[in-house]
């Protein structure tokens, strides 16, 4: 008995215990302070040097701390000034000569110039510039027409470009084309990505670990001061546990929200933040081999999929169905004319039936999820059921994402008929040229992975890309989705809308259809 | 003793260099490599290959290997290029955090669960021995992630007396009380099955003492029932307990990879789950081997507790 009552005896004072420890702990758990944004971000960062990371996740925190030449205009995909005021183009397209902001400086005092501009390519292009050693760079092909960058004076630089690239502006405005400064990366070479000098409207403040990325109020700023004193971007890789602190007031801002946590945001102190984006998800068809080497099983396949079933029960309306290769995100090149391929099951057993292929065994390479691909294995199955239903027999081979781009990117042939995927972009022009002309098929370097060809698509493409004339080459880019459009070298299902979650505290923040995240006007109460 | 630890660790050597081995060629043998995992959709051929050349990823395995190797031995564990920092850097960092969150879990399970069962076994077949065996069948059979997003949801969430996740508060935090706070729940949800495993066994061991003729025999002479469990059967199970804490603390080890996922804990586990998913072959490769070290030492040092503990056990 003796040991019993002693046992009670432990229980109640462990159960006091617990109450004292929750009553204590309680307090500690403070709410966010003022006028500091938290922003629950998907992962760690990987360098918050501009021109050595590849993630939307990095390019989020990035935006805030550093410029670039051009930035594009709120609320668009076009084009507009930042740190250069105006440029001229040569007539032959190959000369871009910018006149340079004045009295910017960098957040550690240095002042920004042409010099600094040159210093910025040429580290990233030149392997034999002396911090060439701080990248690697993946991502200065971006660049790779720039043939040379010259000071013409203390606020001028000429970019010399090897041949005439329309798209050039635009990627000064992507975050690989930001600029860092020259002093700062000398003084600190490798380690710059962990302490990033910009000119931009926070500086950097300190980088915890795992923790958090802190960024200040840059107070010597050219422009409109920051909103906020501070914003603090919290690394939170499960999706379910950053859904918990949104709800617990743990952070401020969420992005990317799964669809299926969407609900429980509804009113109650939160607001949803939507915007559709350039992103577009479709379904690369093997168009060298099997039953989609014939364009009408390829329409057929567009025709039986029912995109709006997977737009709104799938993905609970985050996205909107695709028409064509380009998404509406660019507003300017994007041709209003297309209507997405309806969902019409009659129609694509009819085109299976003239083209013979009743019954074909398909193979259909799925990813567990990846970059942009939304919920890439509950589509599958439901484009899997869709083709089943007209006389199509899928068979879903799943990969886990790295693995999948192995596959996928050399090439479909011998190995699939069909795969998922998915882009984000900044310009119009570089998902159909990387992925749809015939001097793109995966052995020449590109990700053609369907085989597509199309000679006329080719030469809109290249014009395109060389007419340095907004307008003509907005009139090109239509004629080419029409054109893809009807060949149906892949099935277009739908284009992402982003979206983001703020408590009542947060005001004035939206998305741009960049995908970046710019928190310069928010204000946290 | 001294020789016995010496040639205990020797025996080590091999068992390191065989997972230096076997790591190695498992991230060099998965498909998807760095440089793909990096371009993403921008993967062209040509990207991949110069960025690969950029990491020094083109050299044969075999080289890569002893220069690995080499490196390793004079305590240059390379570059992690998804962290951008020195894996050892990383490593170091993130263990600590593991340690703390592991340790106490296991403190916490081998406490718990040794209590747990000498209760159990003092009272066998009684009420309390009922709703012990019942609590600790729930905590075995509960995965520890979804007992921690439960937690989550009711104590976070829903009452908002525990900080959802992370070690530290962003805020105003830093210090211990605000470190216990961010520990209470993970390592509960970490310690849930091992105190259920040690629980279990413990009161079978118990059992196993109590009917030894010793035990009839201090009961007899008027000992305390107190002293006759925690002073004479306690002492005598641990013996076989001792081994299965060598055993759960590797399974705490383990569990805290799933821990630190669902609480965003900065330790070690998640470390090397981001890693793997970004092909980052050195610092999956470091801290594989670190932490492979640490449990054999772990391992070494169970071994000799129990050789001191058991005169039998030959040295």
């Amino acid at each position: 008995m003796k040991l019993l009552s002693w046992s009670r005896r432990g229980l109640i004072a462990a159960a006091g215990a617990a109450l004292v420890a929750g009553s204590l702990a309680a307090p500690a758990i403070a709410q966010t302070p003022p006028d500091v944004l938290i922003v629950g971000q998907i992962a760690e960062p990987k360098s918050l040097d501009p021109a050595a990371v590849t993630a939307v996740n990095d390019f989020r925190i990035l935006v805030n701390v550093y410029e670039g030449l051009t930035r594009y205009k709120s609320g668009t995909l076009e084009v507009e000034p930042a740190l250069a005021t105006s440029w001229g183009i040569s007539d032959d397209g190959t000369e871009y000569t910018f006149t340079l902001r004045d009295g910017v400086s960098f957040h550690d005092g240095t002042p920004f110039n042409a010099e600094a501009v040159k210093f910025n390519f040429e580290r990233m292009l030149d392997e034999s510039h002396p911090y060439h050693d701080t990248g690697p760079f993946p991502l200065s092909f971006f660049f790779s027409a720039v043939q040379s960058t010259e000071v013409v004076d203390e606020m001028t630089v000429k970019f010399t470009l090897n041949a005439p690239y329309a798209p050039f502006l635009s990627n000064l405005a992507y975050p690989t084309g930001l600029m860092v400064s020259p002093a700062a990366v000398a003084k600190s070479g490798k380690e710059f990505g962990r302490s990033p000098v910009g000119t931009g409207p926070f500086k950097f403040g300190e980088w915890r670990s795992n923790e958090a990325v802190v960024v200040e109020r840059n107070d010597a700023y050219w422009g409109d001061a920051a909103g906020t004193q501070a914003v603090v971007f919290r690394p939170i890789t499960d999706a379910n546990t950053r859904v918990a602190e949104m709800l617990a007031g743990g952070i401020d801002l969420m992005v990317e929200v799964p669809p299926t946590s969407l609900g429980q945001f509804s009113g109650n102190g939160f607001s949803v933040a939507e915007q559709a984006g350039p992103h577009v998800w479709f379904l690369i068809l093997n168009a060298k081999e099997g039953p989609f080497a014939d364009k009408r099983v390829r329409q057929a396949a567009n025709y039986a999929i029912n995109k709006q079933a997977i737009v709104n029960d799938v993905l609970e309306g985050t996205a909107t169905v695709a028409a064509g290769p380009t998404p509406p995100a660019f507003a300017w090149a994007y041709n209003e004319e297309l209507d997405p391929y309806p969902y019409d099951p009659d129609k694509a057993r009819a085109l299976i039936a003239e083209a013979g292929a009743e019954g074909a065994e398909l193979t259909f390479f799925v990813t567990e999820g990846g970059s942009g691909m939304l919920d890439p294995v509950p589509m599958g199955t439901a484009i899997q059921a869709d083709l089943q239903a007209v006389g199509l027999n899928v068979k879903i081979e799943t990969y886990e994402w790295n693995t999948f781009l192995g596959e996928v990117n050399p090439g479909l042939e011998g190995k699939a008929d069909m795969a998922e995927m998915a882009w984000m972009t900044n310009d119009p022009d570089t998902l159909p040229y990387l992925a749809l002309r015939s001097e793109a098929w995966p052995d020449k370097g590109g990700f053609n992975s369907g085989y597509y060809a199309n000679p006329k698509v080719d030469d809109l493409l290249e014009s395109a890309r060389t007419a340095t004339d907004q307008d003509e080459r907005a009139r090109l880019y239509r004629e080419m989705q029409t054109i893809v459009q009807d060949d149906a070298p892949w099935v277009f299902v739908a284009n992402w809308k982003q979206n983001a979650v703020t408590n009542d505290r947060v005001e004035n923040f939206g998305l741009e259809p960049s995908f970046l995240l710019h928190l310069q006007g928010v204000v946290k109460n | 003793m001294g020789s016995y630890i010496l040639k205990r660790l020797a025996s080590a050597i091999p068992v390191l260099l065989g997972i230096t081995i076997i790591v190695f060629l498992i991230m060099s043998l998965i498909p998807g490599d760095p440089a793909t995992a990096i371009l993403g959709s921008y993967a062209t051929p040509e990207n991949v290959e110069k960025l690969n050349r950029d990491l020094g990823l083109d050299k044969p395995m075999v080289q890569r290997y002893f220069i690995w190797l080499g490196n390793m031995l004079t305590g240059d564990f390379g570059r992690s290029f998804s962290l951008n920092r020195p894996v050892l850097d990383e490593i170091v960092e993130r263990f600590n955090a593991t340690l703390v969150l592991a340790g106490t879990s296991f403190l916490l399970c081998a406490v718990l669960g040794i209590l747990a069962g000498v209760f159990s076994a003092a009272r066998q077949y009684g009420w309390t021995d009922k709703a012990i065996t019942f609590v600790v069948l729930i905590g075995i059979s509960v995965p520890s992630f979804f007992l921690g997003m439960m937690m989550i949801l009711v104590f976070a969430v829903n009452l908002r007396w525990l900080p959802v996740s992370g070690m530290y508060a962003i805020y105003g935090g830093g210090d211990l009380p605000d470190l216990i706070n961010h520990l209470i729940m993970p390592a509960l949800a970490l310690a849930a099955v091992a105190t259920g495993v040690i629980a279990r066994l413990s009161r079978s061991a118990m059992l196993e003492v109590l009917r030894q003729d010793y035990i009839r025999t201090a009961r007899a002479k008027g000992v305390p029932e107190r002293r006759v469990i925690m002073g004479h059967a306690l002492r005598a199970a641990m013996v076989s307990i001792i081994p299965i804490l060598g055993i759960q603390a590797g399974f705490v080890l383990s569990g805290a990879v799933y821990i630190e996922i669902v609480f965003q804990w900065p330790g070690v586990g998640r470390m090397l789950v981001d890693a793997i998913l970004k092909r980052d072959l050195l610092l999956v490769q470091g801290g594989v081997v670190f932490v492979a070290a640490c449990y054999v030492l772990f391992n070494i040092a169970v071994d000799v507790a129990q050789s001191l503990l058991d005169p039998r056990i030959k040295t």
